[in-house]
């Protein structure tokens, strides 16, 4: 590694000076990082990080509210039928009993309820990134912020150095160190016969992996209850933010991971992975062949020897501000569920993945250049099916409880709408109770 | 920067808009963040297609004539409509507040003033914009209200019934001042108002 070149001695000095500057570094990387990962301990020093960014945010003067929870306009929460009536009865003078059908007034209250929708409504804003009200000094996250002063333009400027120039190329330095040795450890093993020893090592890899992954991605993770870990057997279910998600959770605890086979370099590392220990990898055919995939996952959870499976029921990413509807597939197959409620705190750097805006390429290099990753996760006691409840309305309750530890909104909404049209039976719905209200006076009056 | 807040808006233009809907400072930001993020296509316009995509809109049974109210050169499928289209429309759904009735009356009238917002009920009915809610045009609005769940006899004994009582000048259709006599009782400044909450 070091050249010799007779004729410039400053090159010499150059090369040595390289040359002990990378041993340095990977010493440092090895003592401080890589070797805690494998032991699954903490020096403390991604915590201390974190709270010398919260000072430095507070040196800056500002003061945090979130906007998207602040409702530009009041909605009333009456219903169709309700404020109709209303709108009638202040405008009739006739009495109730002999009220007409169809009044033109009652277009009103359609017409409000889509302006309102227009101005403010439940389900788009949950597709893009939450806005902070106050700056956290990343230059994606200032929306509307037009006066910089000049303190906050030098520690900006300051954060871009420190951020571009020393922990990107730390953390890429990790990501690729965690994926290569996943990639090789766990095709080591594959060699291996089946039994204890082969799973014992394969935890003990794939742990070791996920770990260095976290701290490149300096994720600073406070995991809740753990006595709730989800067991062999059993189906892990969590609200979705973006692939991250898999990391965190992955890191401490052994899951099977359920998905579709990629190519390029995902689809080497998922091969590599079942080399291991089953997963769960679909062909991209056998994705759409609902009664395959079901019995694939209860195959899986019927082997107790088999890690609980990690799934994700929204089936695609959510800003972290909602959970929305959880699709039924996972809650059919019978088995326990394990609730698993993650949250991230949106000052340090922004999680959501907004495939529509970014491939998982660039998301991943706004990941390692945002300050930190900083997250809670509660694990939620275990649910099962109960007498009389359908698959749906467990999918709800359970999607109820997550919502409810995490914080977030629990919206009826389907999360599909980020990309396809809302189905047309919800106006219909409405069309039906609109026109009961018209039909229903009609049968009154004949009886009397 | 964001590519959201790509063309911020100039104080000059949160001026005039103020002037002419009457809406604050603050409420014009909000609702301009509002605008660029259903403004998928980033050429800060409008097109029908964006409206569309807010389910809530979608499931409205008169989601498509709200949406028309925004656009009123017709029924161009290329239609566009600026923020300023945007909040002049949006205007019309402004409460009315106590110091506003006593204004200047050689002023133009506000955009939410009571006459505005029952203009833009009427217009809803009014697809032709002639002016006059044809028996027609009573039934195609009737008709996306109540869905499937009612025959067309019915719904035409209805349509029938509801001119006769409000036509006076006896030409079968309901003009603009017959509308206004028949929802004269009816609380148009509170049912057509939205309440912001700052």
């Amino acid at each position: 590694m070091v050249l010799f070149l007779d004729f410039n001695p400053f090159d010499n000095l150059l090369c040595i000076l390289l040359g002990i500057s990378f041993t340095v570094w990977f010493t440092l990387l090895l003592v401080f990082i890589i070797v805690p990962a494998i032991f699954g301990v903490s020096f403390g020093i991604r915590q201390l990080y974190m709270k010398t960014l919260l000072k430095i945010f507070e040196v800056s003067g500002n003061h945090w509210a979130f906007l998207s929870f602040l409702a530009i306009i009041a909605k009333e929460p009456t219903s169709l039928e309700e404020e109709i009536k209303e709108i009638r009865r202040s405008g009739s003078n006739r009495d109730l009993d002999s009220a007409s059908e169809f009044e033109m007034s009652d277009i009103f209250y359609f017409c409000r309820r889509g302006v309102e929708s227009i101005m403010d409504d439940e389900v788009t804003k949950r597709f893009s990134a939450e806005e902070l009200e106050s700056w956290n000094l990343l230059t994606r996250s200032n929306y509307n912020f037009q006066h910089i002063s000049l303190r906050l333009t030098v520690l900006w400027g300051l954060g871009v150095v420190i951020r571009y120039g020393f922990l990107l190329p730390l953390r890429v330095t990790l990501a690729f160190t965690g994926v290569g040795l996943l990639v090789v450890l766990t095709s080591i093993i594959g060699f291996l016969p089946n039994g204890r020893t082969k799973n014992f090592l394969s935890e003990k890899v794939h742990l070791m992996c996920y770990r260095i992954c976290v701290r490149a991605l300096t994720a600073i993770i406070t995991y809740h209850d753990s006595e709730n870990k989800p067991k062999n057997g059993g189906i892990c279910v969590a609200n979705h933010t973006s692939p991250i998600d898999v990391i965190i959770l992955a890191s401490d605890g052994c899951y099977a991971m359920v998905g579709q086979i990629h190519g390029g370099l995902m689809g080497v590392i998922q091969k590599s992975m079942v080399k291991a220990c089953p997963h769960i990898w679909f062909e991209r055919s056998e994705v759409k062949d609902r009664h395959l995939v079901a019995k694939r996952l209860s195959d899986h959870v019927e082997d107790k020897t088999k890690l609980p499976i990690l799934i994700f029921p929204e089936g695609t990413c959510i800003n972290n501000t909602s959970v929305m509807m959880f699709k039924k597939g996972s809650f059919e197959i019978g088995s326990t569920v394990y609730p698993v409620a993650i949250k991230y705190d949106p000052r340090f750097g922004d999680a959501f993945w907004n495939s529509s805006q970014f491939g998982m390429v660039s998301y991943l290099l706004r990941m390692m250049s945002s300050w930190a990753i900083v997250c809670s996760v509660w694990y939620l006691p275990p649910m099962s099916r109960e007498e009389g409840e359908d698959a749906v309305q467990f999918a709800n309750r359970v999607k109820a409880a997550i919502a409810r530890q995490g914080g977030l909104v629990d919206l009826l909404w389907d999360g599909g709408l980020k990309r396809g049209k809302v189905k047309d039976t919800f106006k219909e719905e409405q069309q039906k109770l609109y026109s009961k209200m018209l039909v229903g006076t009609q049968e009154d009056r004949s009886r009397s | 920067m964001g590519s959201r807040a790509s063309t911020l808006l100039r104080e000059e233009e949160i001026e005039e808009i103020k002037k002419e809907t009457g809406f604050s400072h603050s409420q014009i930001t909000r609702l301009y963040s509002r605008f660029t993020s259903l403004d998928k296509g980033e050429n800060g316009t409008l097109s029908r297609e964006d409206f569309q995509r807010i389910p809530e809109l979608a499931i409205n049974p008169l989601g498509d004539r709200i949406i028309n109210a925004f656009f009123p050169e017709g029924l161009d499928r290329e239609d566009q409509v600026n923020f300023r289209g945007f909040m002049r429309t949006l205007a019309h759904f402004r409460p009315i507040e106590d110091n506003e009735k006593n204004k200047d009356p050689t002023a133009s009238e506000p955009l939410n003033s009571r006459t505005n917002k029952l203009l833009f009920a009427f217009r809803l009915y009014d697809l032709d914009r002639d002016d006059k809610i044809s028996r027609d045009e009573l039934l195609q609005v009737l008709r996306m209200m109540v869905g499937v769940n009612i025959s067309d006899e019915q719904l035409g004994s209805i349509a029938d019934r509801t001119i006769q009582e409000a036509d006076q000048n006896g030409d079968n259709s309901i003009s603009f001042n017959e509308f206004i006599k028949v929802l004269e009782k009816v609380d148009v400044e509170q049912k057509m108002s939205i309440r912001f909450l700052h």
